[in-house]
């Protein structure tokens, strides 16, 4: 199993939505998204560290999900669209390329 | 004098490097960004149904603000089943993959490149009738994104 990361993340979705309407869901992590192809001072590669994956899971199914390269600036933010289907939590996961992952939850209250 | 010698040299120094040529990684070319697409949705695109909200000139590559949409009622029998991000000048040309589904109500999903220099961004929707859509806008890069 993926072990735990301390990433910082910053998650939003309204506290409040109509069932079925499509809010916007935003997520950022702080991470700087090494690329792997930047030398350090001495002229030696420095090692590629990114997040490979992030997603987002709500009322039982993944709503979201993308692949990530390091074309992806640092601290990837994505904010992107999600049926609002009952109240409960919008919960996110990022995954980096050494398999450390983390999770987030929002809730939301569907009226 | 005595002592503004050194400070002349060391900042004529720093500007020497400063302006030295980057180590430079070889760029993707547009035909291995298109290749990789190939790869990610086989197929003939169409152009059309896909937009791209990006600046035609961008001062710093390192943080380049990206919104793509693609027209879809995003209904279980009509839905963009995926959408594909690529930049032909970056040292990989990969960006981002994408898998939607009819819960996200519509497609529209905005997010942030590096951009190593001047090239094309290219996005790709994958429906679920199969059919392939295409848009690209070109960008001119100020400042590269990856290398420093």
């Amino acid at each position: 199993m993926a072990e735990p990361a301390r990433w910082t993340v910053r998650v939003f979705v309204p506290p409040v939505a109509r069932r079925g309407e499509a809010i916007e869901v935003r997520a950022l992590v702080g991470h700087a998204m090494e690329t792997g192809f930047r030398h350090d001072h001495l002229g030696a590669i420095v090692p590629r560290d990114i997040i490979t994956v992030f997603s987002c899971r709500h009322a039982g199914e993944e709503v979201f999900r993308v692949e990530l390269s390091p074309s992806i600036a640092a601290n990837p933010f994505f904010s992107f669209p999600a049926r609002a289907m009952e109240s409960g939590d919008f919960v996110f996961s990022w995954i980096d390329g050494d398999g450390r992952a983390q999770e987030a939850r929002a809730p939301i209250v569907v009226a | 004098m005595a002592e503004t010698l050194p400070r002349r040299a060391l900042v004529a120094a720093g500007l020497a490097a400063a302006m030295a040529p980057l180590p430079r990684e070889s760029g993707a070319t547009p035909a291995e960004a298109r290749d990789l697409l190939q790869r990610l949705a086989p197929g003939a695109a169409r152009e059309g149904r896909v937009a791209l909200r990006i600046e035609a000139i961008v001062d710093n590559g390192a943080q380049v603000p990206l919104v793509v949409s693609v027209e879809s009622p995003m209904t279980e029998a009509d839905h963009v089943r995926a959408l594909h991000v690529v930049a032909d000048g970056n040292p990989a040309p990969g960006v981002a993959s994408f898998a939607f589904t009819p819960r996200a109500g519509r497609c529209e999903v905005s997010m942030r490149l590096r951009l190593a220099r001047s090239q094309r961004v290219v996005a790709l929707a994958e429906m679920s009738d199969g059919s392939l859509w295409t848009a690209s806008r070109e960008v001119t890069v100020t400042v590269g994104g990856c290398s420093a």
